[in-house]
């Protein structure tokens, strides 16, 4: 979400605008999302919060659940969000700005509402690919690393009360080439709460490789979607054809 | 008499419930007052967080002597259904004591990732009118780290590395673990059939 409009970048820049946030909401409700997550991309680099407006509409109409993430900093901002129909927040550069952010979160309203994202870049190392953690991905001026090694940052986020984390694989957003299930399968064995993987779908066969060789909870994806690359329904039947369970 | 009140207990899923209510063509009210909710035709109790939270909230309000002399209907959500059960392990917390049993935290023995998070089937029991128009195996959302056990309150079970109690029902309470207000036509289902009970 850019500007009151649904936006969709490739590996975290250029964006383009892929239609409205109310029309978008109802088409993937009636096409059988089990989910939707709105990211305001522009609201940490900016230093503003969501603003609430559009929370509540797209909540009356929703019937399914539905996660907020952009610049919620405190826990009156996640109150404001919840408060308006979102089911959870999810935090990403402010809890790395202040990672007892989380767990003030989580003592108020509960661990599950309370989703980490993180956005993790790879880069070689001596014996096989490093993860590291990145801040600001959402313009790509200040995008930049942190000293945070990906795997670290998973469990010390769940110390601190996450309910649910989204790894976003950095190196495959938006390039529709498969998720990074090395990595996802190194961060499933550092994670006892959900795991939501993101980043890379671009086939339903790249989901039902997440789904079996990473253990992942939920598979994330936007451009297959936006750009009706995939549909819906027939990436679960796929699925269940395949023997994974899925909501028809 | 008013209408249908949603007791105001501070949690976070008030407004999708209220929501889901407006997509039915019903107004509720928000209340934590004893005489708006003593009066309500129907009762609902959502509730996100703590159990202890959510006690100590409902004792402040005096709405935990109220609650169990209640004879409309009554719909606990998700921790407002744990609460009308005797007690929850989550802080040993004791609470309304209508229905039979204790929640307990999902055991890390099992190997599935806790909070409990996402769509699972609803496996009736028993025949109950809230269960109306839905098929077994139906799926709903669900988002908890607590659960109760199967039990003679149950009408709807779920599984999630052990049977839990997804719905239940004790006279004119009910309960259920999953978000109806977020689950779809199956969740819009469960809230008209509770809309449908006598009154």
């Amino acid at each position: 979400m850019r500007d009151g409009a649904v936006v969709k970048g490739v590996r975290f820049r250029d964006h383009a605008i892929v239609g409205g946030i109310e029309e978008l909401a109802l088409r993937y409700r009636d096409a059988g999302a089990d989910e939707l997550v709105f990211y305001d991309i522009t609201a940490s680099p900016d230093g503003r919060t969501v603003d609430r407006a559009w929370v509540e509409r797209v909540a009356r109409l929703l019937d399914i659940p539905f996660c907020v993430a952009g610049g919620i900093r405190s826990v009156a901002d996640a109150e404001a969000v919840l408060g308006a129909g979102a089911e959870k927040v999810s935090v990403n550069s402010p809890a790395l700005a202040d990672p007892e952010l989380i767990g003030r979160l989580s003592e108020r309203f509960g661990a599950q509402c309370v989703v980490v994202g993180i956005d993790s870049q790879t880069v070689a190392g001596p014996d096989g690919p490093l993860y590291e953690v990145h801040q600001f991905t959402g313009d790509p001026a200040q995008s930049r690393a942190t000293p945070r090694a990906t795997l670290d940052w998973v469990r010390e986020v769940q110390a601190l009360g996450a309910g649910e984390i989204v790894l976003n694989c950095m190196a495959s957003d938006g390039v529709r080439s498969g998720y990074d299930l090395v990595q996802l399968a190194a961060v499933r064995a550092a994670c006892r709460v959900p795991l939501i993987a993101s980043g890379g779908a671009g086939a339903p066969q790249h989901f039902l490789d997440v789904f079996r060789s990473a253990q992942v909870d939920g598979a994330l994806a936007a451009s297959v979607f936006h750009l009706g690359t995939i549909e819906i329904p027939d990436l679960k039947r796929y699925l269940r054809a395949a023997g994974i369970e899925v909501r028809p | 008499m008013s209408g249908l009140v949603i007791i105001d207990n501070g949690g976070g899923n008030v407004a999708s419930v209220r929501y889901a209510l407006a997509r039915l063509g019903v107004t509720a009210v928000l209340s934590a007052d004893p005489a708006i909710v003593r009066a309500a035709s129907r009762v609902i109790l959502p509730g996100v967080g703590a159990a202890g939270d959510a006690m100590r909230r409902l004792s402040a309000a005096g709405l935990d002597r109220l609650i169990p002399t209640l004879t409309q209907p009554v719909l606990g959500i998700c921790l407002g259904m744990q609460l009308l059960f005797e007690s929850s392990g989550e802080g040993d917390t004791r609470c309304l004591g209508i229905l039979r049993g204790r929640a307990e935290r999902f055991p890390e023995r099992t190997g599935l990732p806790v909070p409990h998070m996402g769509w699972n089937r609803l496996e009736p029991t028993r025949g109950s009118p809230l269960l109306a128009g839905i098929a077994p195996g139906e799926y709903a959302y669900f988002v908890h780290s607590y659960a109760l056990p199967p039990s003679e309150d149950s009408v709807a079970l779920c599984d999630y590395g052990a049977p839990f109690t997804a719905i239940a029902s004790r006279g004119n309470f009910h309960g259920a673990q999953c978000h109806p207000e977020r689950s779809a036509a199956t969740g819009a289902r469960l809230l008209a059939n509770f809309l449908a009970l006598d009154a």
